[in-house]
């Protein structure tokens, strides 16, 4: 016990004691700023116990571009140790922290809340709903995912931070590989976050099954809520699978299980197959819906119907199933057999050709169309030839013998980078500028927003192709250091160039937001890029109940077709008599009970069984409370819809 | 006009794309995989090769077409391109993006499957294959030479023009075993021998390391495979069991420990000392063919899957 007080706060490396000031700082500077400004009680009412989808969307937005700096910082660190050989910037020890927590950071607490975020702000609008199927719940997977990050971020500067990779394979994984609470923080934070995330893959399928506006037919749905809809049964399917598996991790850790252990009887190879059984998956999920992005910009900017509307659904539930078949491809040098290795070889390949035939969907989309160049739309250009190329060097990573000369090298670390950044980040990123007048009633600024393209995108290039001339140069990936004998030193020095420009490329964007908070041009139409979906038919930002009326849905491209077509009869619908709107309540047992799984989660990370316990206790508490809450719901009187509408500027 | 400009670029890329190739496969000796010195590492740059060229068949004109129809359908006043916003489906297109992929990847599937099945058995059938066994340790690779009874600490000499049958096992965390020019890695795992055939064709000094992250030390666990003419090899073997010390239980549970370590050479090894590291390691437990048959040596040379 008096080892682990001695470990309690990390010591002895300036960048954390650093750290720790930053923090405290920011802290402090956040009680002040609340308490004097007497902002408390508006935190609580407006933004910690709401059920707003709009808001929690915008919450998961905020934690999502913290941890893209967080993790980016850790990606920058990691490039500044490679740049030279022999470097001494960075110590063995905290290398291998680093890159741990930049791959889990930037998968489970960056693109997932990204995603969760579009998923949140545009789904119920962009289907015609006033909220989500399960208001409550949806609060609920927020703050699971918030503290369930805050457990696993809390790690660098208490306990330390795991290091046995993104994936954390055992044997090293265990404790006999890992003593420390380091791997604890990384189970319980992720397993906190991954209630909330099969959550709300539950709550989005529901949703978009069950609460769609009147008329509007699976097959009429914006391609955007095609694709959370595939993304949501994969998330449904596969992350149980990831809270087994790092439950049974556990129970290895904890218990002294030999589930995982060959010396006992276990098998490693057991976890590697499971945690890439939800991991493979776990790609598509973040993907799919970014591929539903690229489908409404492009449709949108070239002023054109969205080509082979069919195929392209029928592409994204074949990826969503097929997603399922392929995880042996990670781990082709395990000597699974030719067998093995062959059917799931083809498998992968085959994956490639739904994910292609999207690809020429929408450059004939765009083919006889009038294209405008704005920023959403540059980011869905650059995505095309970014990520066709990452698709391509997937396919030849999927040629099981070559890949046993591309498995874990640099040639791997720079396609995933192409596939996750080219396609996932490129497109969330370009959703947030497509919707980001939606959300705030403003657009982002274009001249600096054209500044921060430019550079994320050449300072991609420049950052991952010399990483696949390392890859062929036979550098691994996970090396804190290399000498100058390979020939890797200057592939690496321009490799760092390129992530620092990416680096100045968020910055820009973080100017970006903070100029047109104050300069941005105002959208007072609620159509600002003259749009085609349901979301673009209400005035921006939504009002609280969205929908004043429930619009009437006739064909496909909802909007389009009332602006374009059948204008009277939709203005028609608009002046039937309100009636009150009913709501779900706020509520503060979201908050408080992910709280106590954030304590729960913490003593079981130090192995103190009686914080563990309370923790879990409070989460019972909370559960008896919700379920003898009968005070749930209200309605929204007609008065206040009138008033609301007047004073957005519409008429009644 | 728009036409020609589309057309001279794709030859661009294309020529472009081709001197590349060019540049990567000959020239510089950095580019290990590029520089296959043994069959193994050839067949697997075949397929390396023949997959970026299928990619290309497909990656090139689609990069083509995106350039054309940017420009040509760019919304700016005056631009005649027709336009056409209601059209939105086209069987035959359908039928030839689903198509020409479908092919491909059928080239590539059969490819693919020939050399996996391939790669299991001797690179070269009518020689005498010799067995090296192989344990990674925290942070070091020991190699033993169950024909010669010798051992080494952090490289390895192998006859070349032989096929070497490496048996690779684990005493500590999961490593990955690699030498890009004699051919692509296996794992090494606790408690199991996986089996992974390569071959040097000429003398030579091949560059080796671990792939599969292991904590600390792990950047430093390199490795020198040094291939030598038979009779070289053999009087290498010979002066080995005569001058070298002994690696003894005691000395290797001090190589166990975690740590780096020097080159080191071994005259003889603990008889058993690789079958017991897979049984200590969980191989107790495992089936005879989950341990790949690594109790009954014999079998491991004829039974390969």
């Amino acid at each position: 016990m008096g080892e682990k007080a001695k470990g309690f706060f990390v010591t002895g490396d300036p960048l954390i004691y650093g750290a720790d000031v930053s923090i405290i700082i920011t802290l402090l500077g956040i009680l002040i700023f609340l308490t004097y400004f007497k902002k408390w009680g508006w935190l609580w009412r407006e933004w910690l116990t709401t059920v707003d989808h709009k808001k929690i969307g915008i919450m998961y937005l905020v934690s999502s571009l913290l941890m893209l700096f967080r993790g980016g910082v850790d990606a920058l660190l990691m490039r500044m140790q490679l740049a030279m050989p022999n470097t001494h910037f960075l110590q063995s020890q905290h290398y291998n922290e680093i890159f741990t927590t930049h791959g889990t950071i930037m998968i489970l607490f960056m693109a997932m809340p990204f995603m969760f975020a579009l998923f949140n702000i545009v789904i119920p609008l962009q289907i015609g709903a006033r909220d989500v199927a399960y208001p409550f719940l949806n609060a609920m997977s927020f703050w699971l995912f918030f503290f369930g990050a805050l457990l696993f971020n809390l790690s660098f500067v208490i306990g330390g931070s795991p290091d046995a990779g993104w994936l954390s394979y055992p044997p090293l994984s265990e404790l006999a590989g890992s003593p420390g609470p380091g791997q604890n923080f990384y189970i319980w934070g992720i397993q906190i976050s991954g209630i909330g995330s099969l959550a709300t893959g539950i709550n989005f399928l529901v949703t978009i099954l069950k609460m769609r506006a009147p008329g509007m037919k699976l097959m009429q749905m914006p391609l955007f809520t095609w694709s959370v809809l595939s993304s949501c049964i994969t998330i449904i399917f596969a992350f149980p699978v990831l809270t087994v598996t790092l439950a049974l991790l556990f129970v290895d850790r904890f218990f002294g299980a030999h589930i995982f252990t060959a010396t006992g009887g276990g098998n490693p190879m057991m976890y590697v197959n499971l945690i890439w059984m939800w991991g493979h998956p776990e790609v598509y999920i973040v993907v799919l819906p970014a591929f539903g992005i690229y489908s409404e910009i492009v449709s949108t900017f070239s002023k054109k119907k969205i080509f082979g509307y069919k195929s392209m659904v029928f592409s994204m539930m074949i990826i969503s199933v097929l997603g399922y078949f392929t995880w042996v491809h990670h781990f082709f040098t395990m000597g699974a057999g030719a067998d093995v290795n062959t059917f799931f070889a083809i498998t992968t390949m085959a994956i490639g050709i739904p994910t292609g035939v999207k690809i020429f969907n929408w450059l004939f989309t765009m083919f006889r169309g009038r294209i405008t160049m704005t920023q959403p739309m540059l980011w869905t250009l650059a995505f095309i030839p970014c990520f066709l190329v990452g698709g391509a060097t997937g396919v030849m990573l999927a040629a099981a013998p070559a890949d046993y000369q591309y498995h874990n090298s640099y040639f791997l670390i720079a396609h995933f980078h192409q596939t996750l950044i080219g396609g996932v980040v490129f497109g969330y990123l370009a959703g947030l500028y497509y919707w980001w007048p939606k959300m705030f009633g403003f657009k982002l600024n274009d001249r600096i927003g054209k500044w921060a393209f430019w550079t994320w995108n050449i300072g991609f290039y420049v950052c991952f192709m010399p990483q696949y001339a390392l890859g062929f140069m036979g550098m691994t990936r996970r090396v804190y250091t290399y000498g100058w004998d390979m020939g890797w030193a200057p592939y690496n020095m321009v490799s760092t160039v390129g992530a620092f420009l990416m680096g100045i490329g968020f910055v820009f964007q973080v100017w970006q937001i903070l100029y047109s908070i104050k300069h941005g041009e105002r959208d007072l139409t609620g159509d600002p890029w003259n749009g085609r979906t349901l979301e673009w038919s209400i005035l921006s930002p939504a009002p609280h109940y969205n929908f004043a009326h429930l619009p009437a849905v006739k064909s496909d491209d909802a909007w389009w077709d009332m602006k374009n077509h059948r204008y009277g009869a939709a203005v028609q619908d608009n002046i039937k008599e309100y009636t009150p709107i009913h709501m779900p309540k706020n509520s503060g047992i979201p908050f408080l009970m992910s709280a106590c799984w954030f304590v729960a989660g913490f003593g079981l990370t130090f192995e103190w069984i009686w914080m563990g316990v309370a923790g879990l206790a409070g989460v019972g508490i909370c559960l008896l409370a919700r379920s003898f809450q009968r005070n749930t719901d209200y309605y929204i009187p007609v008065d206040e819809i009138k008033r609301t509408e007047a004073s957005l500027g519409r008429v009644v | 006009m728009s036409k020609r400009f589309s057309s001279g670029r794709l030859w661009r890329v294309a020529v472009l794309a081709a001197g590349l190739l060019v540049f990567l496969s000959g020239c510089d000796r950095r580019y290990l995989i590029f520089n296959p010195s043994g069959p193994v590492a050839e067949k697997e740059l075949h397929l390396i090769i023949l997959s970026a060229v299928l990619c290309a068949v497909v990656v090139i004109p689609v990069l083509g077409l995106l350039i054309f129809i940017i420009y040509r359908y760019r919304d700016k006043p005056g631009n005649k391109a027709p336009y056409t916003p209601e059209w939105n489906d086209s069987k035959i297109l359908e039928f030839v993006w689903w198509g020409v992929p479908i092919i491909i990847i059928g080239i590539l599937g059969v490819y693919t499957a020939k050399t996996t099945y391939s790669l299991v058995r001797p690179p070269v059938e009518d020689v005498k294959p010799i067995t090296i066994q192989v344990t990674s340790l925290d942070w070091k690779w020991l190699f033993q030479y169950p024909d010669q009874k010798i051992a080494t600490v952090n490289y390895v000499e192998i006859p070349a023009g032989v096929p070497v049958q490496f048996h690779l096992t684990s005493d500590q965390m999961m490593n990955s075993f690699w030498v890009p020019e004699l051919g692509g890695q296996e794992y090494t795992m606790p408690g199991m021998a996986m089996r992974l055939w390569l071959q040097a064709d000429q003398p030579g000094t091949y560059y080796g390391s671990g792939a599969n992250f292991t904590g600390k030390g792990f950047a430093h666990m390199k490795f020198k495979v040094v291939a030598k003419p038979q009779a070289r090899f053999n009087h290498w073997a010979k002066q080995v069991k005569k001058t070298a010390p002994v690696l003894t239980e005691a000395k290797y549970q001090q190589l166990v420990q975690k740590g780096l370590a020097e080159k080191q050479t071994y005259s003889s090894y603990p008889e058993k000392l690789f079958l017991d590291t897979i049984d200590r390691n969980g191989g107790k437990y495992m089936k005879p063919g989950m341990k790949h048959g690594g109790h009954d040596m014999s079998m491991m040379d004829n039974d390969n899957e």
